[in-house]
Parts: C-alpha cells; structure tokens; sequence
C-alpha cells in the first residue's frame, strides 16, 4: 500500500488508556468480508463507538471533538488478538499515522509498519505522564521525530527515545513499502529468476 | 563453500534467499504462488493503485474453492458476495495472464488439491498462497505456507516475500502402523502429543519408516495439519514415491527438464549429523485409529480411550472445560458410542482419491445410517472423476450415499454447507475450531475410516471392528 513519508510528525493527539486493545475491537470480524481495502475508518472501533442502531456513543473518546489528531495513545498491550491486518488498515484509513502505547503485540506492529503508522513504544512512565498532559490540556502536542527516534511532550519538552530496525526505519521515512522495496530489486530478481530450474 | 552438514529445510531454503537485509528479513524467492477467490480481490486492488503489474504470470495459478457451491455448479452462484468474489478471480486472472481454473473447469478443485495433481508442485520449489493449509505441499520437499493479503501482493508484484528464517524440528516416526491407522491419524496423534501449539516458530521435517512407506496422498494428510501444531509448515525429503507421483502429470517437467528434476530431488535430504533446533521420536505401534473430542486440534485421543480427566490435559484446565461446555462431552466419557449427525469427507486434508477408496471399504455392502446426514466432497474434478471409474460411486450409491461436487465445502462452511447449531459432525477436515463448520457446530476430527463407521453405524465407532 502507498502511503505518505514519515521524518516528523507535530500532532495534538487521542488518549485512549485502555490495556489489550485487541484486533476485534479495533475491527469487527463482520467488515472483514468486503473486496476492497478502504472504508475501514468508518469501522474503526465500531461496537465502542456506536450504538447497534448506528447512532454514535457519546461517551467514546472519537465522538468526543475536543480530542483529535495524528497520534493515538493507548494503553499497554496494544493490538493483541488476530493476525488481520484490516486492523492497521482502519487506524490508517481513519487519519492515524502513529500509535504510542507501553506494549505492542508483535504482529499488529508488523503489520503497521508495512502500511505506513509508525508504532511508538514509550515506557510506562512517559506512557503516564502523555496521557496526564493531554488530560490537562486537549490541544497540547507531541512531537514525533523518526530520524532521531524521540518523541517530545513539546508542553515540557520532555522526551524519550524509541527503538524501530533500520529497515523498516528506512522504509517508513522514503514512503516505501515492503513491495516498493521489492520492485525497486526487479533486475536482481529477474536475474535470480532466470537462474531458477524452474 | 562449507561443508557443514545441513538439513533439507536449509537447502531449500537457502537456495531461495534474493538477498539478505542486514537487521531484516531474508528476501525470499518463490516459484509458485496459488490464489483463490477470497484472499486475492484487496491483493489486486493494492497492485493497481500502485500501478504494478504481475512480475512472472505464469508462476500464479487461480482456482475458485472457498466459497463455492457443493451442488448444481452449472448454475449461476446464489450468494451475491461469493458470486462478487468469484468474478474478480476470474477478471484479475484474465487481466494479468494467469491460469484460472474456475467453477465448472476440468481442472477445478481445492487449490492444494489441484496443485499436486497437476504437476505444478515439485521438489525444491517454495510455494504460498494465501491459505494458511498451504503446508500441504511440504509432502513434495518443498518449501510451503500459508501467507497474508499484503504478501499475496507482494508475490504477485515481485516473485517475493520478506520472511525471517523459522527454526527446525524434526519429528521421527518409526515402526509399522497398525491396522486402520492412516496418515490422519498419525497426524492428529503428533498433535495431541505435542499440543496445538507445541510447533509455534518452528518449521518442521517428517521423517522414519512411517513417512518413507507412505503414499503421496498420505505424506499430503500430514504435512497440511502442521500448522495445527503451529508449525509454519511440514516437509518431506522426496524419493521414487515422489517422483512417481509426479511423473508424466500433465503441468510436469518432460523430457530433459524431467532429468534435471530428478537429478536436483535426489540432492534434497537432511545429512546425516545435521541438527536440529527440537527433534520429536514417536513409535508407529503406538498410534490407534484417532479422534478429537475438543476445539483445538490437539485435545485428541485414540478412538479406543476415555475423554481425558481435566488433570491430564497439558492445554490449561479453563480453556479444557470450555471445551468439553461447547461439545456437550464430560470428562473420563468413552467417545465411542457418542452420536453422530453429520459425516463430512472431504477437504485439502482427506479429500484425494485414497480417501474415498478407504471410505468405501468400510461402506461397501453396508447401509448408510438413516439419521446420519453426510456430505462426500471430492476435492477436485479429476478426484470426482476417479471416483466414478473406480466403480466407487457405485459402491457409495447402493450404501445410500450422495457425492457432491469439488470444493472446501463444511471446511470453512462459507458456503451453504454448514453443519447446525449443537449438531455433532465426524469430519475429515482439519479445523474443530468453535463455529468453524457452522455457528455452534461441534465437529469430532478423524480419519476417512472413522468417518465411514461413523456413517454406517450412526454413532463413534471403532472401524477395526468392521474391517
Ligand atoms: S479445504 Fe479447508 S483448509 Fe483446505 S483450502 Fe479449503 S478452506 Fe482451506
């Protein structure tokens, strides 16, 4: 999937202090049937945020409109439950290009990275003080530089570093994809096919 | 070059590798990708928005299974969305020059069905599909798994997918088996031993007297289930059995590619002190006929024994209750006398030929019994057709049985073919998960004889007692 480049992100963002938020939650198995990838959004969280009768919950934290942004905040574990990756794909397709949490599980964080969100872990110490900073404030901003691997409370100017591979570093700051980086090899592949036997 | 002994899964494996990425994954060649209806329309969509092409069409092989109706093929699909999905197959197909054998094609069938029989898997090969049982095609020496939507179209884009090294098992079966016992049950009882998760991370290689004397079609039973013990998938080194299978099938190597072929299969061993990460042995004389009687693949026993006590399953009491809540058992019950509803023999499991031959020896001058509903799914036109001049439609005919047409069928149950709620089904397939072969559905894993007594007696039977 083509995505947008990721060097430095300046956002207000969307605490959600809930621990394992899993894969079903963050997209229903019932949207899992169409044959096209966009519109996820639009389900994003589906049974917290509406009503069986498709009126919005008032209480959930998206339907609340002094919290907005680029950046979700979570709680710890964040991701958890199935390997589908239509859950990356609706954090993505609702306006979300980073997620911070204390915890990620490992395939949602895969497959994240694949699709252009960058998963930022933070320890469970900053995790507190973020979600403290935005309680108090709604519109203060974090700042998240990929090239340097921090992300800044700008408010205070506290700040962390955060781990990510280099490949995939790489990727997320060219706006490549695996596949991008894969077509961008076709003459090595093409000469590595030629020699196969078959 | 280094003259470290290595295994068959390396060499096949390292063979393979594109280019490796220092701090990442290997990049990964294959040589044939399978695609079916329900996995590839996003995977397409993805390739066009980027503007990408399919890099070498002809290592992609289409075939319509999932969702497909068991009855009346001629007929336009009933169901809009399945119908939606098997035209894109059959669109995106055409678009970028793939075979695509759809509904009604004479080489239709369950795509890790379809594959083996017609020549296209073969030794040394890698091979995915986005169908997790693609581990299938192990039983050739290759290297075979399922993938995800996003892979699916990196294969169709770059011939490749970006994959960390699995580590190596392997699992030794020695002995002679006994009598009844096929490669289902060896299989479900590796699994029960090992748990259902007990091969997570690793990929893992069959070996013994076990796997040498036994047929293609049942070296297929096996290697599929490995990912019921979370393994990324199964391999078998290939000999004269293999090569026999594949020799003269119509997508096969012929002529000088045939020797090359054989030259290359011969190479595909593990060496002699060759190592692996965990290694399994079992004894054959210790495998009786098999079945499940929870909602994971590994909470299985022999056909003979009691339900386990709740003490001695290795799964964690809480998930064992609830297992045993959802299928209406108790502890420490005998399973056999347990009744049966529904017989389902079919799937990329027990869906080949041999299956129905096994089948048909317990069945034949026997009747169907009359509360039990079975559904008898080939898994492909040319296993239907073997059927019916073997002169086993008959024999299944005059015992009061049905045979449907190729496809997953009560596998998956995305198709009409669904068991009912609370409704026990004896199936061949490989999956007992909760609501896996309809909502509420409680399906008993087991072997096609098993199947068969089940069917012919209307309740879990031993079929050593009917052979
Ligand atoms: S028969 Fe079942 S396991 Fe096999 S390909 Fe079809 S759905 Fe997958």
């Amino acid at each position: 999937m083509a995505y947008d480049k990721f060097t430095i992100l300046k956002s207000t963002a969307v605490p959600m202090p809930i621990e394992n938020v899993d894969t079903d939650q963050i997209i229903p198995a019932r949207f899992l049937k169409a044959t096209k990838r966009e519109g996820f959004g639009d389900n994003l969280f589906r049974d917290w945020r509406y009503h069986p009768d498709g009126s919005p919950k008032e209480d959930f934290i998206l339907n609340n409109p002094i919290y907005s942004g680029k950046i979700l905040v979570g709680g710890k574990n964040f991701g958890s439950g199935s390997s589908r990756e239509h859950a990356a794909w609706a954090i993505y397709d609702y306006g979300f290009r980073c997620v911070v949490s204390s915890f990620f599980a490992d395939i949602f964080k895969g497959n994240s990275l694949n699709i252009g969100i960058l998963p930022v872990q933070v320890s469970p110490a900053f995790l507190d003080k973020i979600f403290l900073a935005i309680e108090a404030d709604p519109q203060t901003e974090l700042e998240v530089n990929l090239p340097e691997q921090t992300i800044t409370l700008l408010a205070t100017g506290e700040q962390e570093t955060f781990a990510i591979n280099s490949y995939k570093k790489n990727n997320l700051m060219n706006g490549y994809d695996d596949i991008d980086y894969l077509r961008a090899m076709k003459e090595e592949i093409a000469a590595f096919e030629a020699a196969r036997p078959y | 070059m280094s003259s470290q002994p290595t295994t068959l899964f390396d060499k096949v494996w390292d063979a393979h590798v594109v280019r490796k990425i220092e701090d990442g994954p290997d990049i990964f060649f294959i040589d044939r990708h399978f695609i079916h209806e329900v996995t590839s329309p996003v995977a397409f969509l993805g390739l066009e928005s980027r503007g990408a092409g399919v890099l070498f069409p002809e290592r992609t092989f289409a075939t319509a299974d999932h969702n497909t109706p068991t009855i009346n093929q001629h007929l336009p699909v009933q169901d809009p969305l399945s119908a939606n999905q098997l035209k894109a197959l059959e669109t995106n197909s055409a678009k970028y020059g793939i075979s695509h054998w759809g509904l009604g094609h004479h080489k239709n069938g369950i795509v890790h069905v379809v594959g083996p029989e017609n020549g296209i898997t073969l030794p040394g090969m890698t091979i995915v599909c986005g169908d997790s049982h693609t581990s299938t095609h192990g039983a050739f020496g290759a290297i075979a798994f399922g993938i995800g939507t996003s892979e699916v179209e990196m294969v169709l884009a770059t011939q490749c997918i970006m994959q960390p090294k699995p580590q190596k098992m392997r699992i030794t079966v020695n002995g002679i088996l006994g009598k009844a016992v096929l490669p289902k049950d060896v299989i479900l009882y590796i699994i029960a031993q090992i748990s259902a998760s007990g091969a997570t991370g690793y990929f893992v290689e069959y070996a013994g007297e076990v796997f040498e004397n036994m047929s293609m079609e049942g070296r297929m039973t096996v290697c599929n289930m490995s990912i019921e013990m979370g393994a990324r998938g199964g391999i078998i080194a290939p000999d004269a059995t293999t090569l026999g299978y594949i020799e003269g099938r119509e997508l096969a190597p012929k002529g000088e590619a045939w020797d090359t072929l054989v030259a290359y299969a011969q190479t595909l061993k593990t060496d002699e002190d060759a190592t692996f990460d965990l290694e399994y042995t079992f004894d054959a004389a210790d495998i009786e006929p098999q079945i499940t009687y929870g909602t994971n693949p590994g909470l299985g026993t022999g056909i003979s024994q009691h339900i386990p006590k709740a003490g001695d399953v290795k799964d964690g009491e809480a998930s064992y209750q609830k297992s045993l809540k959802y299928m209406g058992f108790e502890e420490d019950e005998s399973i056999i006398g347990k009744p049966v509803d529904y017989v389902f023999l079919g799937s990329c499991t027990n869906g080949r030929i041999e299956d129905f031959r096994a089948f048909a020896s317990i069945i034949k001058g026997r009747k169907k019994a009359d509360h039990v509903t079975a559904w008898l799914v080939p898994g492909s036109h040319v296993v239907e057709a073997q059927i019916k001049e073997e002169g086993i439609l008959d024999i299944l005919t005059e015992a009061g049985f049905q045979l449907r047409q190729p496809g997953c069928s009560a596998c998956l149950a995305m198709n009409d073919d669904k068991i009912p709620t609370g409704k026990y089904a004896v199936s061949t397939s490989n999956r007992n998960f909760e609501g896996r072969q309809g909502p509420g559905a409680r399906t008993l894993l087991a072997s096609p004889l098993v199947a068969a007594a089940a069917a012919v007696t209307g309740q879990v039977t031993d079929p050593r007692e009917l052979l």
